[in-house]
């Protein structure tokens, strides 16, 4: 390399791209900016996405309530982070894998995943992690930072089959950025250079950590450098330039213009409304005015108003919009609240063949609820 | 909680419940101590998820009880380099199910930093987890997973049972020299309260509890099982007239032989009780010792009452999972009938 190229390298390597003010469509108002293009979507998928985002607010608050009630356990509520999980999913081709945590509920229905799935692991039922063949959606993860990795090697698999076709998109938030797996697992995507999409939910808390504990960093999209990989900063509660940057990198994770490199890490910053969990009591540590900032933001309301603006919404179609998601919820509720399980199916599925061992165990305890009753299996403590 | 005085000791005591006395522990040696701290993540304002250090962060400072990334490596591999300087680090690990990132740093280098330097360096830590099921927790919200550490040459492992060994456990295994994995059963964690004195005080790493006399049989458990264990045994004594005897393992590493093998010469019969899978458990370990010291004294097979081969069930599932009371009175009953 020529010493003018490495000047040059060096200057495309210092450009503060990853730490630019964060890529946005839409005003406030749900106005377009100056000089900010919207992306290539039809009105009924335009409208078909702020269905999905309403269904996902309704579905949170509903959520909430029935763990209120005692009917659902632990939740993780994504009021204000809903707009950037289903602009995300719709970027995505059926094909594509997704790699979605605890918080990503909205991301998984948009993908595939019905609401009655999503809801029955929070009454303890694991069949809601099973889902049709034809869903690319991997179980939720809950230890955090532990499927970059993963979504990593999936990638890596496609690339290595030549399945060019398939990408995947791999979420996680704020916290999990200071997790080793979150490094390894980045920097692999760089070194293997993976059709992989890396998206940040950074909702500035995790738990009661703020986003400026949790690293020095001026941002977190600058991480993706150390490791080679793009690193782009977006707007979270603009669907809309939350769509166009997750398309890009998609595409460009099938497909990279000369030697670009195919994983993108993106940085949504958004902002979680309410608790980490409806476990967690958010008001023993940040201002309960910190929100309303955030909320002068929301994606409903933004694209809500740019849907009116451009006539493709009026309050008659959101009269049948509310009506349908309303019905659609109630019943994803009923089926889930009559889903049931059986003791047995704990140990089903814990390898390909019961082992003998397992089967003795299995047998001893349907034996005792046999002669016993499974009244006799309720409160350890009583 | 309220405070009282016992008039035959004159001790002063509050009635707390385990979580309340694990954090009058923790607050009791930072007093006494400067060196000790509490790190981990949302240990500080938020005062941890199960409220274990409530209150600490406003009394000691951020940079006693301190708010760190999310990171389980980082918290305790930088709490053995905190150790190394003659601090008193005691790390929080938020759950047991999320300890494994730190697994390499507590058994590669926590565990075995005074063999390798043939005794010239040490890591006084307490790494502290909430551990077990039983309280409709999320996935990897529930696991036991004791048997992991106890595995490890150079750990010690407690896991209390009552108020007022929390406090007594947590205060010895902080001025132990070595490190301590100090699991906390969370299903326990405000089940009742007992009389936890004000002042400090150890309960010694090395003695098993008798929680209930008894002739007929010894049930060995620990953490949050002995409370099944002892309804069964309320039960049985009452139904059939067995006369059960409950020994608290209470330190899981370095085990009490001697309590063991002397409970079992007594009743020459043993069922074993705990959470986590059975197989590889410690269980396992405990039905060895009896066997290596007291083999003529038995009088049936040693029974195991734990839980299954298989993953931690959700939620809805888990009360089958965990040993029940009428799990362990067939188990019992099976042995003492053999």
């Amino acid at each position: 390399m020529s010493a003018q190229d490495e000047i040059e390298q060096q200057t495309i390597s210092n450009t503060p791209q990853a730490n630019a003010e964060p890529i946005r469509i839409l005003d406030e108002n749900g106005n377009v900016l100056p000089n900010a293009e919207v992306p290539d979507l039809s009105d009924d998928e335009l409208l078909s996405m702020y269905e999905d985002i309403k269904l996902a607010r309704e579905f949170d608050q509903r959520a909430i309530s029935l763990q209120r009630q005692g009917r659902i356990a632990t939740y993780a509520p994504m009021t204000g982070q809903e707009g950037s999980q289903v602009a995300t999913s719709y970027a995505l081709d059926d094909q594509d894998w997704l790699f979605p945590t605890y918080r990503e509920h909205a991301a998984k229905y948009v993908h595939g995943v019905d609401l009655a799935s999503i809801l029955k692991p929070l009454r303890g039922l694991r069949e809601g992690y099973a889902v049709p063949d034809d869903v690319n959606v991997m179980p939720e993860y809950i230890p955090i930072a532990t499927q970059v990795p993963q979504a990593m090697g999936m990638a890596w698999g496609f690339k290595l089959q030549g399945r060019t076709d398939e990408a995947v998109l791999c979420h996680l938030g704020d916290g999990a950025t200071s997790e080793g797996d979150f490094h390894e697992g980045l920097n692999f995507a760089g070194v293997f250079d993976v059709p992989a999409v890396f998206v940040c939910n950074n909702n500035q808390w995790a738990i009661s950590v703020p986003r400026e504990r949790q690293t020095a960093s001026e941002t977190i999209a600058q991480k993706a450098r150390s490791y080679g990989l793009e690193g782009i900063r977006v707007d979270g509660l603009d669907p809309l330039a939350v769509y166009k940057v997750t398309r890009d990198a998609i595409n460009k994770a099938k497909d990279p213009a000369g030697d670009e490199l195919r994983p993108t890490f993106i940085e949504s910053i958004q902002y979680r409304y309410g608790a980490h969990t409806t476990a967690d009591d958010p008001s023993v540590y940040r201002e309960e005015n910190e929100a309303e900032e955030w909320r002068e933001m929301d994606p409903i309301d933004r694209l809500g108003n740019y849907l009116r603006g451009e006539g493709i919404l009026d309050d008659e179609l959101e009269a049948t919009i509310d009506d349908r998601i309303e019905a659609h919820i109630d019943e994803a509720l009923g089926e889930a609240e009559n889903a049931e399980t059986e003791p047995e199916k704990m140990f089903e599925h814990v390898y390909d063949e019961m082992p003998a061992r397992l089967q003795e165990q299995m047998d001893e305890l349907n034996a005792l609820r046999e002669k016993y009753g499974d009244e006799e299996f309720s409160e350890v403590l009583e | 909680m309220s405070s009282a005085t016992n008039p035959e000791t004159e001790t002063k005591t509050d009635r707390l419940t385990l979580v309340e006395a694990v954090r009058d522990g923790l607050y009791t040696e930072m007093s006494q101590d400067d060196s000790v701290i509490v790190l981990g993540e949302d240990v500080g304002k938020n005062g941890g998820v199960f409220r274990a250090t409530d209150g600490l962060h406003e009394e000691f400072g951020e940079n006693r009880v301190v708010d760190t990334p999310l990171a389980e490596a980082g918290i305790v591999g930088s709490a053995i380099g905190l150790a190394m300087t003659g601090m008193k680090p005691i790390p929080e690990m938020q759950f047991m199910g999320f300890m494994y990132p730190a697994f390499d740093q507590i058994v590669s280098h926590a565990a075995r930093l005074r063999s390798r330097s043939h005794g010239q360096y040490s890591v006084p830590m307490v790494v502290r987890a909430p551990y077990g099921g039983g309280i409709r927790a999320p996935e990897h919200h529930s696991e036991s997973k004791e048997a992991f550490f106890v595995h490890e040459p150079g750990l010690k492992v407690v896991s209390p049972s009552t108020p007022y060994d929390a406090k007594g456990l947590l205060t010895a295994s902080i001025r132990d020299p070595d490190p301590v994995i100090f699991l906390e059963p969370k299903l326990i964690y405000r089940a009742f309260r007992d009389d936890v004195p004000t002042e400090s005080y150890e309960v010694p790493l090395s003695d098993a509890a008798i929680r209930r006399e008894g002739s007929d049989i010894s049930v060995y458990t620990w953490g949050a099982m002995t409370q099944p264990a002892l309804i069964a045994a309320d039960n049985l004594a009452e139904e059939k007239g067995v006369d059960v005897e409950v020994v608290d393992l209470r330190t899981l590493s370095p085990l009490d032989t001697e309590t063991i093998v002397d409970s079992f010469k007594k009743t020459g019969r043993a069922a074993i009780v705990h959470e986590a899978p059975k197989t590889g458990g410690l269980g396992a370990e405990v039905a060895s010792t009896i066997q290596e010291g007291a083999l003529l004294h038995q009088e049936a097979p040693i029974k195991r009452i734990t839980g299954f081969d298989a993953p931690m069930p959700l939620h809805s599932l888990e009360d089958y999972y965990l040993p029940q009371a009428v799990r362990i009175q067939e188990g019992i009953l099976e042995t003492v009938d053999f």
